[in-house]
């Protein structure tokens, strides 16, 4: 069986060796703290195989994750020059390969669409040949490898290297906003631990006016949006808006349709996450990879969308569930 | 009450622009121990926080094929097709972008999309050619906010898309905390129907927005052009 844990494997080699070329960049001035920094995002990814199935004590790992934010935090990684194409080669090479380029690139959803549909439930002598709930990761990690060996191939790039270094260099520019999205996944479990939910739960509870449906539409919707904006995340809000509100007020209470509160619920937290630096896979790495100067770009865009969005959800919430 | 200060560790420090990674790092810290946490069990939590949490790093495989491709001039020619469809408005190709997006999406395709995928190598590159053509060479302002758009299209199409699909983490989420906390038997796929009221709105709204976005660009780029014409 395939797993989803040879492709973390993959990737942290993959962070090893670009952290070697790295340390041995001289056209980067903090060559040390860079080659430091995803050194250790390599072997995290590595180590954190054996931390998920309980084999290892996830303590070194949290040390390196805290030496990783003060090397990314205080500015001590940096980049290189990037050796690459300029533009006007860039052009020419467009218009001899004319939509020759677009093959491998669609190549990764392609494969990733087959890996998701054909390939899934698959066995191959009485063994599942991809890891059950993994699909569409691997579908992503094969694509993305075939896709590189079709690449190559049309390019005439014979040098393996020549696309680790592409790779590095759009690494370097994404710089430490790469290890965001996995620490605020960290602090939302934190906040779970220390209770922070059951707070904020409370307090929505105690501005809750009784007896008033609509009302307590508005405010389950509206502090599922809050609540997200909080934790970067609708699954942290979820549990706890919907056993101060959901449930005992809405289901219960108001005798509410289960299926249309709980769904537009969670929905109505989504629109929280448009709006948020702290849901930072899907807002601040967008704005790293598309090197904008302004961090929160794509937030600006969004959140004239998610205001009238989260009124749609209200409105749909009221009509449909009661 | 008082583990709520993790929280205003937070706000305030995205407010005062502080590294949003030293930021997360101290609230996590200020809000374990406060919640009654040893040391070592904080630091056991950023260990078992991020290997469980590796999968949202995935897309840095694609990297080294995304790069390489752009090497040899993927995105120029991403701009050359666009180019030649004279009818795909910069908000009109992120509309279809969008609606793409939210149709893959809600037939359990997620990970076709997204910022490495394609909105960095194709999406942006298009929906910047297409105002190219129309407008010629955009300042960076300009420039600055259609990437946005375009990272903004392929976000809202995934989050509003995704929940149609019953296998999808946040329905399967709504079930598995429901049926087991009070003991009810909901099905994911009557859960999944009541995401397309909002799918279709979001799709409204923000497909309306794209269309604005072809006026702001004219309104902008045509007195641009109109200054530029009078200097001479």
């Amino acid at each position: 069986m395939i797993k989803s844990e040879w492709f973390y494997w993959l990737i942290g080699a993959i962070f090893l060796v670009m952290a070697v070329q790295m340390l041995l960049d001289r056209t980067n001035p903090k060559r040390y703290g860079t080659a430091a920094f995803w050194g250790l995002l390599g072997l995290g990814f590595i180590y954190g195989t054996w931390v998920v199935q309980d084999k290892a004590p996830p303590e070194p790992l949290g040390v390196a994750v805290l030496v990783m934010a003060v090397l990314g935090g205080f500015k001590l990684t940096g980049k290189g020059e990037r050796n690459t194409t300029t533009p006007a080669e860039r052009d020419a090479s467009a218009r001899r390969l004319g939509s020759r380029l677009f093959i491998p690139a669609l190549t990764i959803p392609v494969v990733a669409v087959l890996c998701a549909t054909l390939l899934k439930g698959q066995s191959l002598g009485g063994e599942l040949i991809l890891e059950k709930g993994s699909e569409t990761i691997l579908g992503l990690g094969f694509g993305a490898i075939v896709a590189l060996v079709i690449g190559m191939f049309i390019l005439r790039e014979r040098r393996i290297a020549t696309p680790i270094n592409e790779g590095r260099s759009l690494l370097e520019a994404m710089g430490w906003a790469m290890l965001l999205p996995q620490m605020l996944a960290t602090l939302g479990s934190l906040f779970a631990t220390a209770g922070v939910g059951e707070q904020v739960g409370r307090i929505t509870e105690n501005v809750l006016p009784s007896g008033q449906t609509y009302v307590a539409v508005a405010v389950y919707c509206i502090g599922m949006a809050v609540f997200t904006f909080v934790m970067g995340n609708a699954f942290a809000a979820f549990p706890v808006m919907t056993a101060a509100i959901g449930w005992p007020v809405l289901i219960q209470g108001a005798g509410g349709d289960p299926h249309v509160v709980l769904a537009v619920g969670m929905l109505a937290g989504f629109c929280g996450t448009l709006t948020t630096p702290m849901a930072a896979n899907f807002n601040i790495v967008p704005a790293t990879l598309l090197e904008l100067k302004d961090q929160y770009g794509p937030i600006k865009a969004q959140i004239p969308t998610a205001i009238p969005l989260l009124a749609c959800n209200i409105v749909i919430m009221a009509i449909f569930a009661f | 009450m008082i583990v709520l200060l993790g929280v205003a560790v937070v706000i305030l420090g995205f407010a005062l622009k502080q590294n949003p990674l030293l930021v997360v790092a101290v609230a996590g810290i200020v809000t374990g121990l406060l919640g009654g946490l040893s040391p070592q069990a904080v630091i056991a939590a950023f260990g078992d926080g991020f290997a469980s949490s590796r999968s949202v790093t995935i897309f840095v495989i694609t990297l080294p094929v995304i790069g390489l491709l752009e090497r040899y001039g993927l995105q120029q020619q991403a701009r050359n097709l666009i180019g030649k469809l004279t009818g795909l408005t910069t908000g009109r190709f992120l509309t279809l972008y969008l609606f793409i997006r939210q149709v893959t999406a809600a037939l359990g395709l997620t990970n076709i999309g997204g910022p490495a995928q394609s909105i960095r190598p194709l999406v942006a590159p298009m929906a910047e050619g297409a105002a190219e053509r129309r407008y010629g060479p955009l300042p960076e302002r300009v420039r600055e906010k259609v990437k946005s758009y375009s990272a903004s299209a392929d976000t809202v199409g995934v989050f509003f898309g995704e929940d149609i699909f019953i296998a999808i983490g946040s329905i399967l989420l709504i079930t598995g905390f429901v049926n087991t906390t009070y003991g009810t038997q909901l099905e994911p796929l009557s859960l999944a129907i009541w995401a397309i009221p909002t799918a279709i709105c979001a799709f409204i709204i923000h497909g309306y927005r794209m269309i604005a976005l072809d006026r702001w660009l004219a309104r902008e780029l045509d007195a641009a052009i109109a200054k530029r014409e009078t200097v001479k």
